[in-house]
């Protein structure tokens, strides 16, 4: 099965929520993609659909040759699915666990040993360990090996590092890469930005809507106008100092510095004029910088046109 | 079928691994057993007895004597006046008030007739006719003596007398009545909670998310959670066979295989009833409470404590949608009668057509999407 991902205008609403909104995105095979998004965006709802948890209200998904609605019973054998909650046997350890979702797959961990064994040797020490007893970062380590234990074309994996420490975070997102190099599909969802840079392609999401679908580096070359990184003496008041300025579309917090954006061609004109106001507000250590947008500024700006768009159809 | 076993395989190494969930399985019905098969019982013993005596001659005298004799009751003395005899009732030190009117030994011997006055505490309607019943046996015992006594030349007889003979219960024991019921009960209670905790426990944790990814069949993952419990229930009704036999003395009169495959069919209807609930509700708590409707509702119209007989007839209708009161006519007939597969042939069928079409509904019911 190739595991190319074709979704047409998917949508899905329950009751008078709407999670999704006429989503339509295409996804290689072997391709590393993720999903980037707030809570509640409507990323585990996608997920859901992909893996024929939940039936779209509309629209159509195609994993290679297989809808997800009438062939579930062939995308189930072909997808391994991480939810975002833990939901593994906490009572069974380590070995149970897999030895049994290897067993009703009709497969077992000896056979497939070598495709998780990468993960697995982090973990096999503890093989005789209750899943319950698991740090974080273990448990998500023993689950991507339950997830990939069938030895699945597609993965899909729901928020895998949300609540884990960052040494751990990057050791997964290691695994990743190397399940990748393997020839398989990994569809990833996460609320930090920071690891959007490290997909092959990303789509921003937002209350059911793709803001945008593209290769991070694309996303970040886009981004339209100046943004400036502003510090001074008094960070607390500045934010809500900053908002008072003229000629700015956006003011947000970033790390240790606030990001501004102008609204104006000049970028000289810009930072004399915050300049100005920040020293008749009676700051000190005032420092305005022009600096390069990552994927979070992207995200804000592309959420604020989003907004702006709204207000205007209201 | 292997993915069965391997479902079965996990699920008893799941239950077998909750250090809570043993002993509560194996424990809680043998108490259930000892204690109710005690304690569930109609009969009215120690009843409180106070006399005004308002004669006080030899013969009321007697009258109490053969009251205070009876092993029912416990004479509580005399009272002054009716007042502190109304008294003593109000505040639940007596059960029973017997007045004896003046002139009572006067009356019977000129008139032949004698007054007496019987009051009863009737708060609870079943006690108090029991105790209605004791007086009056002993009264009419009373009676008896008094006729042959007064007219001891003429042979003055009782005209009929009845002599009971009482069928496979000769002692009217209770226990022998409530035990097959009690080891219905506790199979009932095993079945329905284990059968309702286990899939929402699976949903509350979310572990069903996992499941439903995988390639398990809906009737596999159902039997799968079936299983088990069918057979601790089982071996819960052999434990309790065995202690009615050791502590209560009641041996199986009729087949224990026929018991045992009745119970089989009985306990896939419950399990299913406790599955459906399952599948209906989203956490624990929810399935517990609606469970314990249930289990209330079967249990109380079951027949256990009263009998179905005299439940008004909506009641008596209902009732023929209720599992647990065939189980336990059945079950009274195979221990206690002896009874075999012809005689409770009707209410088998009916218990398959239960287990049947419930299993089915708990595999419709249950849907692999969230």
């Amino acid at each position: 099965m190739s595991a190319d991902i074709n979704i047409t205008n998917v949508s899905k609403s329950y009751n008078e929520v709407v999670a999704l909104k006429n989503i339509n995105l295409t996804i290689d095979n072997g391709e590393l993609f993720g999903l980037i998004g707030p809570d509640g965006a409507g990323k585990t709802t996608l997920f859901r659909i992909l893996t024929s948890l939940v039936l779209p209200t509309d629209g159509e998904v195609h994993i290679g040759e297989l809808d997800v609605v009438k062939d579930y019973k062939k995308v189930r054998r072909n997808t391994g699915y991480m939810p975002g909650r833990f939901s593994l046997y906490s009572d069974l350890t380590v070995e149970e666990n897999l030895n049994f979702y290897a067993s009703i797959f009709n497969t077992s961990l000896k056979e497939n040993y070598d495709l998780i064994k990468d993960i697995y040797i982090q973990i096999e020490p503890y093989k005789k360990r209750r899943a319950g007893d698991l740090s974080g970062g273990m448990k998500q380590k023993l689950a991507l090996s339950c997830a990939l234990i069938h030895s699945p074309q597609l993965i899909i994996l729901d928020e895998p590092t949300t609540g884990v420490d960052a040494v751990s975070r990057m050791e997964f997102w290691e695994l990743l890469k190397k399940m990748q190099k393997r020839g398989m599909t990994i569809l990833v969802s996460t609320p930090y930005m920071d690891e959007a840079a490290l997909c092959d392609r990303v789509a921003l999401m937002q209350n059911g809507k793709l803001l945008a679908v593209d290769k991070p580096q694309n996303i970040v070359n886009s981004y339209k106008g100046s943004l400036f990184a502003v510090s001074a003496n008094n960070m607390h008041s500045l934010l809500s100092d900053l908002e008072k300025l003229d000629n700015t579309k956006q003011v947000f917090r970033f790390g240790e510095t606030i990001h501004i954006t102008s609204n104006i061609e000049s970028d000289n004109q810009y930072i004399e004029e915050v300049n100005k106001h920040l020293v008749s507000c009676g700051y000190n250590n005032i420092s305005i910088k022009k600096t390069n947008p990552v994927i979070e500024d992207c995200f804000l700006a592309l959420m604020d046109i989003e907004t702006e768009d709204k207000d205007k159809a209201e | 079928m292997r993915t069965l076993l391997y479902i079965l395989q996990k699920e008893f190494i799941q239950i077998f691994r909750d250090k809570s969930m043993l002993p509560l399985i194996f424990i809680v019905p043998v108490m259930q057993l000892l204690v109710l098969s005690y304690t569930a019982t109609f009969e009215i013993k120690d009843v409180d007895l106070i006399v005004l005596d308002n004669d006080r001659t030899g013969t009321s005298r007697d009258l109490v004597v053969s009251f205070s004799g009876s092993p029912f009751y416990n004479f509580n003395g005399y009272a002054e006046n009716f007042e502190s005899a109304q008294q003593l009732i109000k505040t639940g030190d007596a059960d029973q008030l017997l007045v004896i009117e003046p002139d009572f030994e006067k009356n019977l011997i000129n008139e032949n007739s004698g007054e007496i006055q019987l009051i009863t505490d009737a708060i609870n309607g079943n006690a108090a006719s029991m105790m209605v019943a004791y007086a009056q046996s002993i009264i009419g015992d009373f009676n008896k003596n008094l006729i042959i006594n007064l007219n001891p030349t003429q042979q003055i007889g009782i005209p009929i007398q009845i002599d009971a003979l009482f069928w496979y219960n000769p002692e009217l024991n209770y226990i022998t009545y409530m035990v097959p019921g009690i080891l219905v009960l506790l199979v009932t209670v095993i079945g329905m909670f284990l059968g309702s905790m286990n899939l929402v426990k699976e949903k509350e944790i979310g572990t069903i998310e996992q499941i439903n990814v995988t390639p398990i069949k809906k009737y596999q993952f159902i039997a799968g959670k079936l299983i088990p419990f069918w057979i601790i229930a089982n071996i819960d009704l052999a434990i309790g066979l065995l202690l009615a036999f050791l502590v209560f003395n009641i041996p199986v009169m009729g087949s224990v295989s026929l018991l045992f495959a009745v119970a089989s069919i009985y306990l896939i209807g419950i399990l299913s009833i406790g599955l459906v609930i399952s599948t209906l509700t989203n956490t624990m708590q929810q399935a517990m409470f609606i469970s314990w409707f249930f289990l209330v509702i079967f249990i109380l119209m079951s027949g256990l404590f009263t009998p179905i007989e005299s439940m008004p007839d909506w009641a008596q209708i209902i009732n023929h949608a209720n599992p647990v009161s065939y189980f336990i006519k059945i079950n009274r007939m195979i221990m206690l009668k002896g009874s075999g597969f012809q005689d409770i042939l009707d209410e088998l069928i009916i218990l398959t057509a239960f287990a049947v079409s419930l299993f089915s509904f708990s595999i419709l019911r249950y849907r692999k999407t969230v």
